[in-house]
């Protein structure tokens, strides 16, 4: 207690500190920042300085030249244009915004769902088995998973066995455009539902069982009380998370889509960043690359900043 | 403990709310366990058994051809050889980048801390993206080099603020008052007092840059040239995903064995390269849910 009240006082002290006397702090504090150099060299050179080199979706860029000598395009759009220009650019934009709401509404709810459950098994030997167990795939590479997934659903694999024996017909899932969303949110929840219901378990563990003493002398049945107590009082962490899962809205998982892509199922699997991949390294057509993907990062940007400034309104909660 | 209590009593409705949730709990573990199970009972039984499509449950008409034939192509095991330099260099490398700066960052003293900080978070929700990326990596002359693979994704800010939030919350600032006292240096602070007490940090970024490191595919693609540079996830890939499979049977006498094999290799090769994460997840899975409650802290 006495140390957290310290801190905030020492927190206070430093916030109240106007910027004068911040620098006259700086050299006194010389080794710490000794200690972020190696973290600052790679947040100038593989962060940053890619973000500069972003200005060469208005450039016409020329390996020779490099980023900063490259001429400026004329008109400064013209990237962009060309892209709104093609039939690609329509289906690419429509693709990522279909796969990423989907995503959100159905593998945004289960994890939260899981926790849920989860914390109504009340022994802990299970308890820690099935929570042990369900952040498993978590640790298997994109690789590892399709990899599984073409093996089990081939059309002479363990799935199209089943079927073949319930009576069905062959379904080519791998290849079918129909079927590769399903596979993609699906194996997406089968990857992380368990890691991302680990924030969610720790903030029930969190709650105080004074609330459910007294909602079981109100009569609460224990469907009640994870609807009740357990689910409002973890509102704050859906929010939260929420808001970092919509701040990567558009950035779907693009090597899984580049790994289950095949020719077949290409008008539902190619996405912004595949796209990019495929006509900025494989065609070299940099510029142009570089201006696609630029619109989906800022697109993606601006509904960060809305979703936080909606939350930041509505509930308090907020990143920034 | 005390919720012991809670559960004494059960009404109808929260019997049967009971034993849907365990069907449910029971449900997910055999959707999660049993795809990965039939993977490894399919990579050493006999094909003939594997493809008459039946559930494999227990291990039966063991065939281990596919194993040796695996085992003995050669570029499994350089791609195996790659991956595992790339992921200890990289992993040292990301632990020296992150541990001191996560350390640095939560010195409330330290002035210019909040812009810092915000710089590295800005990088979790807005980047250049790869084009720009690739072409830094070329200006740089690290493009088909170990420093290609190690560099770009050498600091996470996600795993920044982890860390960040461990030394804020698990080294007390009476210890680092005591010390300053004492004429300790910031420097002898870190390495000889909060290194020391930060085991558990270091296991948590151990294991997160090690599985990231070890998972790599896209950027050893894209900024990668050699086939010999490759990293194990590329070699899987193209022996899975792009059908190359075929190539691993040696001469067309043994057509026959080949085609039996054919399917097998597959799930051979897909055992092989995620083993050692299966091996040592039973060790390490509880630092994973630390690492992130660790995070959760402070968002």
């Amino acid at each position: 207690m006495k140390r957290r009240a310290n801190r905030k006082l020492s927190k206070e002290k430093t916030i109240k500190k106007d910027w004068k006397e911040s620098l006259r702090q700086v050299p006194r504090s010389w080794q710490l920042y000794v200690l972020m150099v190696p973290a600052l060299i790679w947040l100038i050179l593989f962060a940053y300085y890619p973000m500069y080199g972003l200005s060469i979706a208005f450039k016409d860029f020329k390996p020779r030249l490099g980023i900063l000598g490259s001429p400026w395009a004329t008109p400064a759009f013209k990237h962009f244009e060309t892209f709104f220009s093609t039939s690609i650019a329509l289906t690419a934009i429509k693709n990522t915004l279909i796969i990423s709401l989907e995503s959100l509404a159905i593998a945004f709810p289960i994890p939260i769902i899981f926790a849920l459950l989860l914390n109504q098994i009340k022994r802990s030997g299970p308890r820690k088995v099935i929570q042990t167990i369900s952040y498993a795939p978590y640790f298997m590479s994109n690789v590892v998973v399709v990899s599984i997934i073409s093996v089990l659903f081939s059309a002479t694999g363990l799935v199209n066995h089943l079927i073949a024996d319930a009576g069905g017909k062959t379904v080519l899932f791998t290849s079918a455009p129909e079927w590769f969303r399903t596979l993609f949110i699906g194996s997406n929840i089968w990857q992380t539902m368990g890691f991302n219901a680990i924030i969610f378990i720790a903030a029930l563990v969190g709650i105080s069982p004074d609330y459910y003493e007294a909602a079981i002398i109100d009569g609460a049945s224990r469907f009640q009380r994870v609807l009740y107590i357990d689910l409002p009082l973890i509102m704050p962490t859906i929010v939260l998370m929420f808001i970092l899962t919509i701040g990567n809205i558009m950035n779907v998982g693009y090597e899984k889509a580049f790994l289950m892509q095949v020719g077949s199922n290409s008008v539902v699997s190619e996405l912004i960043s595949t796209y990019v991949y495929k006509v900025g390294l494989k065609s070299a057509q940099y510029s142009f690359a570089t201006a696609v993907g630029l619109f989906n990062s800022a697109a993606n940007f601006i509904v960060l900043v809305i979703a936080n400034k909606i939350a930041k309104k509505t509930s308090d909660i907020s990143i920034f | 403990m005390r919720r012991k209590k809670i559960h004494m009593k059960m009404s109808t409705g929260d019997r049967a709310f009971t034993i849907i949730n365990s069907a449910i709990m029971i449900l997910v573990c055999v959707a999660i366990i049993y795809p990965l199970y039939y993977v490894v009972l399919a990579s050493f039984t006999d094909p003939v058994v594997v493809n008459s499509g039946k559930l494999l449950l227990y291990p039966e008409a063991p065939y281990l051809e596919g194993y040796k034939k695996t085992l003995s192509y050669a570029p499994i095991w350089t791609g195996y050889v790659n991956t595992i330099k790339y992921t200890l260099v990289g992993t040292l490398v990301s632990l020296g980048c992150t541990i001191p700066a996560g350390y640095a960052l939560s010195r409330v003293d330290m002035a210019g801390r909040r812009i810092l900080m915000f710089l590295f978070t800005f990088t979790m929700f807005f980047s250049g993206g790869i084009i720009p990326l690739y072409l830094t990596i070329n200006e740089l002359h690290i493009y088909n080099t170990i420093w290609a693979m190690v560099l770009p994704v050498a600091v996470s800010a996600y795993n920044l603020i982890v860390c960040r939030s461990f030394f804020e919350s698990g080294i007390p600032i009476e210890l680092l008052e005591a010390a300053k006292l004492d004429g300790c240096s910031d420097f002898g602070f870190f390495f000889k007092i909060a290194i020391p007490l930060s085991k558990t940090i270091i296991a948590v970024m151990t294991l997160f840059y090690a599985t990231a490191m070890w998972n790599q595919f896209f950027n050893a693609l894209m900024f990668l040239g050699d086939d010999s540079k490759m990293p194990l996830q590329v070699v899987l890939r193209n022996l899975v995903l792009m059908n190359q499979a075929g190539n691993i049977g040696s001469s067309a006498a043994e057509l026959v064995t080949k085609q039996k094999l054919a399917e097998q290799l597959k799930y051979c090769v897909v055992v092989v390269s995620a083993f050692p994460l299966l091996a040592v997840y039973p060790f390490l899975q509880k630092y994973f849910a630390r690492g992130v409650t660790i995070g959760a802290v402070k968002g």
